[in-house]
C-alpha cells in the first residue's frame, strides 16, 4: 500500500512538473516574436502613444521573467513580472485578455471547446466504429481478400492527410450525393464528415493494431481449449479474444484523444468547425493575438497532459500483468 | 526486405531525382502567373492541368519535392544528431541524468501532442523555411533521443564495452567509439519514418498557412489553395495530394522494411 502511495504520488509530482515547465514554456513564447510585439499587432502606422498605451495594458512594458540578462549581465527584476502574473492569473482560472478584443481568453476558449471535445470523441467512435469489426474480421481471416483490403485501407488512412480526406469527403458527400453539408457546425449531422476526417488516421492505426491483437491472440492456449470444448468461433472472438485484445487497443485511445484535439485544427479549419482550433488558428495565429494563442496552446497541451495520466492510471488498472510488475 | 520496402525505395528515388533535376523536369517556369490560362484541365500542354495563377500544376509539383525533401532531409539530420547526442548522454550516464532526460525532459517536449508547439513556434517566429526547419527540429529530436537511449542502456553491458573500460578508456572514448557506432542501426529506422513524418508536418504547417509562404510551390499550399474549386477542378488537388501520399508511404515502407531487416528475430522467419 505505501509503495503504491509513493508511486502514485511521484507519478502526480511527475506531471505537476511538467504542466509548470509547458506553462513557463508558453508563457515566454512571447518573447520569440522578432520585433515588439506591441508593433506587430497595431501596425506601422500605429502612434508612439498607441503602442505604449497597448504595452501598458498587456503587460508589455514590464520584465519578462524573475530576471533578465542584458548589457549590465543578470539584473534581478522581483516578483514584478509578466511570468508571475500569468501564473497568479491562471491560479485564479483567468488567461489574461484577448490583445485583439481585450475579451477574458478564458472565456473565448470556453465558449469553443466544448465543440473541439464534441469532435474528438466524434472521431474515436468513428475510429473505433471501423476499427474493431475490420479488425477482427481481417484477423480472424489472415491473408484473406478481407485481410488485404484491410491492409490497403490501414496503409491510405496512415499515408493521406486530413486535408487531403476531407476535401474528398466533401466532394463525393456533399457536393455529388448531397447528403451533407460541406462546412459549418450548426445542425447535428454537420459532424458526419469532420469525425470521419479526423477519426481516418485513427481508424487506420486502430484498425491494425487490432487486427495484431487478434491474431496474437487467436495462436493462445486458451482458445484452442474454448475451440475443443465446442464453443462457437463468434463466441470464441467477441467473448475471449476481443476482451483480451482490446487492452493495448485502450491505451492507444486514450494517448490519441490528446492528438486528435491538436489533429482537429486542420479538421476544422476543412469545415469551418467552429472549434478551439478554428479560434487558435484564424483568431489567434491570423490576428497575432498573442495572448489568445498562449491560451489555447496551453488548454489544449494540459488536457493531452492529463489524458496520458489518466490513461496511464487505467492501463495498470486494467491489465494486472502491469500492475504486478 | 519486403516487396514493400523496395517500392518505396523505388518511389522515394524518383522523388529524390525529380527534386534535384527539377529545373530539367519541369515543362513551365513555376512563377509565371497566367490568369487566361486558369483552372484548365489535363492536357499535353499542361500534364496536370493549371492552378488558380494559371501556373503548370505538374512543374510547381516537381518544384514542391524539391522543397519537401529539402525540409524533410533538414529536420532529420538535425534532429536525429541532436536526439542521439541526448539519447546516448541519458543511456550511458543513467542515475539522475537519465531521470532528468528520460523522466522530465523528453516528457515535457512530449507533452505537446502532434504538431502543436511547431504550430506555436511559427505563429511566434513568423513564416519561412528556416523557422518552420527549427519548429520541426523542436519537437523532432525526442523520438530520436528515446530511441537510442534505450539502445545505449543495451549496449554498454556488453563485454567488449567493459574490456574497453578495463583497458582504461575514458567515458566519451567508449561513449563514441564503442557504443554509438554499434547502437546507430535503429536511428536509421527512425530516420526513415521521420522523413515521412517531417514531409507530411510541412505539408500540413503549409496547408495552415504556416509553412513556406506563397509563391513558393509547397504541397500543402497548394492543397489549401485548390480546396475552394475541388469540386470543379480536382486536378489542382489531387496531383499534390498524390505526391504526399506516395512520399510518406515510400518512406513508411522503407522505415518498415528496415526495421525488419535489422530484427534478427522478423528477419530469421
Amino acid at each position: 500500500m505505501k509503495f503504491k502511495l509513493i508511486n502514485f504520488a511521484r507519478q502526480l509530482g511527475l506531471m505537476l512538473l511538467v504542466i509548470w515547465t509547458v506553462v513557463t514554456l508558453v508563457t515566454l513564447l512571447i518573447e520569440i516574436v522578432p520585433g515588439d510585439p506591441a508593433t506587430v499587432i497595431l501596425g506601422e502606422t500605429a502612434t508612439q502613444e498607441q503602442i505604449e498605451n497597448f504595452r501598458a495594458k498587456h503587460g508589455l512594458d514590464r520584465p519578462a521573467f524573475f530576471f533578465s540578462y542584458g548589457e549590465e549581465g543578470f539584473v534581478w527584476n522581483g516578483t514584478d513580472n509578466r511570468y508571475a502574473d500569468y501564473w497568479l492569473g491562471l491560479l485564479s482560472g483567468d488567461l489574461g485578455n484577448s490583445m485583439r478584443t481585450d475579451r477574458p481568453v478564458i472565456g473565448m476558449i470556453l465558449e469553443r471547446y466544448p465543440s473541439t471535445i464534441k469532435l474528438a470523441i466524434a472521431a474515436m467512435l468513428v475510429a473505433i466504429g471501423i476499427a474493431l469489426p475490420l479488425g477482427v474480421l481481417a484477423g480472424s481471416r489472415k491473408n484473406s481478400l478481407v485481410d488485404n483490403f484491410t491492409s490497403v485501407f490501414a496503409l491510405l488512412g496512415i499515408s493521406l492527410p486530413t486535408f487531403v480526406i476531407g476535401p474528398f469527403l466533401v466532394y463525393i458527400f456533399a457536393v455529388k450525393l448531397g447528403w451533407f453539408a460541406p462546412t459549418g457546425s450548426l445542425y447535428p449531422e454537420d459532424i458526419v464528415l469532420p469525425a470521419v476526417t479526423l477519426g481516418a488516421a485513427l481508424s487506420a492505426i486502430l484498425t491494425r493494431m487490432v487486427r495484431s491483437s487478434v491474431i496474437e491472440e487467436l495462436g493462445e492456449d486458451y482458445v484452442r481449449t474454448a475451440r475443443a470444448k465446442g464453443v462457437s468461433e463468434r463466441t470464441v472472438l467477441f467473448k475471449h479474444v476481443l476482451k483480451n485484445g482490446l487492452i493495448p487497443v485502450v491505451t492507444i485511445l486514450g494517448l490519441q484523444l490528446g492528438v486528435l484535439l491538436a489533429g482537429a485544427i486542420i479538421t476544422e479549419k476543412i469545415f469551418n468547425w467552429q472549434g478551439l482550433g478554428l479560434l487558435l488558428l484564424e483568431d489567434g495565429i491570423g490576428k497575432r493575438d498573442y495572448r489568445l494563442v498562449q491560451g489555447c496552446v496551453l488548454v489544449i497541451s494540459v488536457t493531452f497532459i492529463i489524458a496520458n495520466s489518466l490513461t496511464d492510471f487505467v492501463y495498470r488498472k486494467l491489465d494486472p500483468r502491469i500492475r504486478l510488475s | 526486405m519486403s516487396r514493400l520496402a523496395y517500392i518505396g525505395i523505388v518511389i522515394a528515388a524518383l522523388f529524390i531525382l525529380a527534386a534535384i533535376f527539377a529545373p530539367l523536369i519541369a515543362t513551365h517556369d513555376v512563377t509565371v502567373i497566367d490568369i487566361a490560362m486558369r483552372y484548365k484541365p489535363m492536357s499535353s500542354e499542361n500534364w496536370f492541368g493549371t492552378d488558380s495563377l494559371g501556373r503548370d500544376v505538374f512543374s510547381r509539383v516537381i518544384y514542391g519535392a524539391r522543397i519537401s525533401l529539402q525540409v524533410g532531409i533538414s529536420v532529420v539530420v538535425v534532429s536525429s544528431i541532436v536526439g542521439t547526442i541526448i539519447g546516448a548522454v541519458a543511456g550511458f550516464y543513467g542515475g539522475i541524468v537519465d531521470k532528468f532526460l528520460s523522466g522530465y525532459l523528453f516528457n515535457v517536449f512530449l507533452a505537446f501532442p502532434g504538431l502543436l508547439l511547431a504550430i506555436a513556434l511559427v505563429a511566434f517566429l513568423g513564416a519561412g523555411q528556416g523557422k518552420l526547419i527549427a519548429a520541426l527540429c523542436v519537437i523532432g529530436w525526442v523520438g530520436y533521443a528515446r530511441v537510442m537511449r534505450g539502445q545505449v542502456l543495451k549496449v554498454r553491458e556488453y563485454d567488449y564495452v567493459m574490456a574497453a573500460r578495463a583497458l582504461g578508456a575514458g567515458n566519451l572514448r567508449i561513449l563514441f567509439s564503442h557504443i554509438l557506432p554499434n547502437a546507430i542501426q535503429p536511428l536509421i529506422v527512425q530516420a526513415s519514418l521521420g522523413m515521412a513524418g517531417a514531409v507530411l508536418s510541412e505539408a500540413s504547417l503549409s496547408f495552415l498557412g504556416l509553412g513556406i509562404p506563397p509563391p513558393a510551390p509547397s504541397w500543402g499550399t497548394m492543397i489549401e489553395e485548390a480546396r475552394q474549386v475541388f469540386s470543379s477542378s480536382p486536378h489542382v488537388l489531387f496531383f499534390p495530394g498524390l505526391a504526399i501520399a506516395l512520399t510518406v508511404l515510400a518512406f513508411n515502407f522503407i522505415g518498415d522494411g528496415l526495421r525488419e531487416y535489422l530484427d534478427p528475430k522478423q528477419r530469421a522467419r
